[in-house]
């Protein structure tokens, strides 16, 4: 034995645990977020989390700034999927505004929504194989997810942080080339997701990896708060777009996958079988959308001449729509007085919006309701006892994301 | 717990004894990662190769000139105010007498600045402006040595004059 070199005072009792910081910038966290563990060997003995490091004070940009540019503020949440936090923010305004959508924007939107949704789960899963030491299927999947990001870019021009949509639709119709690539999409994707699977949901190694690791009982899932593929995985079938249906999800039939014991192999399966429905959901709005003909055929946002801006030729030519161009982009619009909560079912689970408005042309007050901020106060509970490789693995299944953890 | 019909439980049978021998797993992941070998690559290799982009890409402004090539900018600042990240500053100055070849309007941007560290690429610029003058091109990933140089002056931001240059007028305006 070598001797002891750090000569503790007389009388002071030696400290048996370690202290580790996992994070803030550790490659393990997959974000900016510390956890303070205390370790006994390799046993977690407690946890203590921090919040903060990458907070930007959204919800206080947002109460100076007109709706329209709260938009981008919003794709820095959950980045994996910016397009959901986009339109669950143009939902927002359109219930304030009482605004009404038409059907062809609905369902393009539910298109977006669900293929980000895909491309949310995807990397979610991946990054959970990537944990327990499986690289090859993250970035085999890669590839395909950027199929999702080249039908971003056709529509709105940018692939991670989208700013996709407009307050009462689309700024612009898709064009052909977006549905050519959405039909391919449909087309390879399954054979990848098949893949996917036959490489991880059956193998022992990951199997024995994951399976008890971070488990959470329902009913702790529901006093957290815990919402999404988390809250499913522990065998509630809570799901925003079946319980409060927004965007004409009522017109879609899919099914809503439950785990049983919330442990992190629930969380893969839920997410794997979601990203099954979400394909099929793809597909049944794709269909609908071919459907419309005529006039219809050509709609891509909703009639608010308020806050949608006039089609660019005639902010050349024509005086009175070149008076709303200004009055639009320099905010000078009141909105109506009034308080809206809004929830989508985001990738990660229930993202809402609560916005304050007290009549002015900014919101007296917004929040968003994050889930990761949620998920991240059971993580102590969830890895209490558990090995500190546990802790790597449960943090990347239920999904935590910096940028959506610290608005 | 059930609050729906909808609900469909994911499929967690215990393995059976195949997936317990440990090298029939291997075996498995084995040939998918072979038969990938044989599979066209997915890179491509930047810098030499590049990918196209779709038609409305938000990559770097240009400032816009009319066929002319006078500069279409009027200074209105909507571009600015409709910026969420505050990149944009402007000068306007008023059109001198015999300057009617430079610019399209009677006031004109002196000075014209877009912070690219700040940019946050959203297109807000684009959509704002009612004088057709700033586009998003399909160009991206400039690379500099000091902060100084990723504020854009109007010099960086303009486009080829079509008189002088056709080509690349044609190119900038993504015609050619
Ligand atoms: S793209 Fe957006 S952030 Fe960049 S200069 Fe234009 S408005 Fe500002
Ligand atoms: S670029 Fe367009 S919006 Fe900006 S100041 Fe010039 S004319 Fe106005």
């Amino acid at each position: 034995m070598a001797e002891q070199h750090i000569k503790l005072p007389e009388g002071s009792i030696e400290k048996t645990t370690t202290t580790l910081n996992l994070g803030p910038t550790h490659p393990a966290t997959h974000g900016v977020m510390q956890n303070i563990l205390e370790l006994d060997g390799e046993r977690i003995v407690s946890a203590e989390q921090t919040i903060g490091y990458i907070h930007r004070a959204f919800e206080k940009i947002a109460e100076r700034r007109p709706l329209y540019q709260i938009t981008p503020l919003t794709d820095r949440l959950n980045y994996c999927s910016s397009p959901i936090n986009n339109m669950g923010w143009h939902l927002t305004c359109e219930k304030l505004l009482g605004v009404k959508t038409p059907k062809r924007v609905d369902y393009l939107r539910i298109i977006i929504m669900e293929l980000a949704r895909i491309s949310d789960h995807l990397i979610c899963n991946s990054i959970v194989g990537v944990d327990s030491g499986a690289y090859t299927g993250f970035l085999y999947v890669m590839q395909y997810r950027e199929l999702i990001y080249e039908i971003y870019e056709e529509v709105c021009g940018s692939r991670l942080t989208t700013n996709i949509g407009r307050i009462g639709g689309f700024e612009r119709n898709f064009n052909d080339i977006a549905f050519q690539k959405i039909q391919k999409f449909l087309d390879e994707y399954p054979r990848v997701l098949k893949e996917f699977e036959n490489l991880f949901t059956r193998n022992r190694i990951f199997m024995e990896r994951t399976i008890g690791a971070g488990a959470i009982s329902a009913e702790r899932a529901l006093n957290y708060g815990f919402t999404g593929p988390n809250l499913r995985a522990a065998g509630v079938d809570y799901d925003v777009r079946v319980a409060t249906p927004y965007s004409s999800y009522g017109d879609f039939q899919f099914n809503i996958p439950v785990g049983s014991t919330g442990d992190c192999y629930d969380r893969f399966l839920v997410r794997n079988q979601e990203m099954w429905e979400s394909l099929s959901i793809i597909r049944q709005a794709f269909e609908k959308v071919q459907e419309f003909k005529g006039t219809e055929a050509d709609i891509y946002h909703a009639d608010v001449p308020e806050y949608y801006l006039p089609e660019k030729k005639d902010v050349y030519t024509k005086m009175e729509a070149l008076i709303w161009h200004f009055k639009i982009i320099m905010g000078e619009i009141d909105m109506p007085a009034g308080e809206v909560y809004n929830s989508v079912e985001g990738a990660n689970g229930e993202l809402g919006f609560y916005l304050v408005s007290d009549g002015g042309r900014t919101p007296y007050r917004l929040h968003f309701r994050r889930p990761c901020f949620i998920y991240y106060q059971a993580y102590e509970e969830l890895i209490k006892g558990a090995m500190l490789s546990d802790a790597i693995i449960v943090m990347s299944s239920l999904n935590l994301i910096a940028g959506e953890m610290d608005a | 717990m059930q609050l729906t019909s909808r609900a469909k439980p994911v499929d967690r049978k215990p393995m059976t004894w195949l997936e317990r021998i440990y090298l029939w797993n291997i075996f498995k992941g084995m040939m998918i990662t072979l038969s990938h070998l044989f599979k066209r690559k997915a890179t491509i290799k930047y810098p030499e190769e590049k990918r196209s982009f779709s038609k409305v890409f938000r990559g770097l402004h240009i400032l816009n000139r009319d066929e002319e090539g006078r500069e279409r900018c009027t200074a209105c600042g909507l571009c600015a105010v409709a910026c969420p990240a505050e990149a944009i500053t402007m000068e306007a100055a008023e059109r001198q007498p015999g300057e009617e070849n430079l610019y399209r309007e009677e006031k004109y941007a002196a000075k014209y600045e877009i912070n690219m560290l700040r940019c946050i690429f959203c297109g807000y610029c684009e959509e704002a402006c009612p004088k057709d003058a700033i586009y998003l091109s399909q160009t991206f990933a400039p690379a500099n040595y000091g902060r100084q140089g990723f504020i854009y002056k109007k010099t960086d931001l303009l486009i080829p004059d079509p008189k002088t240059d056709p080509e690349g007028y044609r190119k900038a305006k993504g015609e050619a």
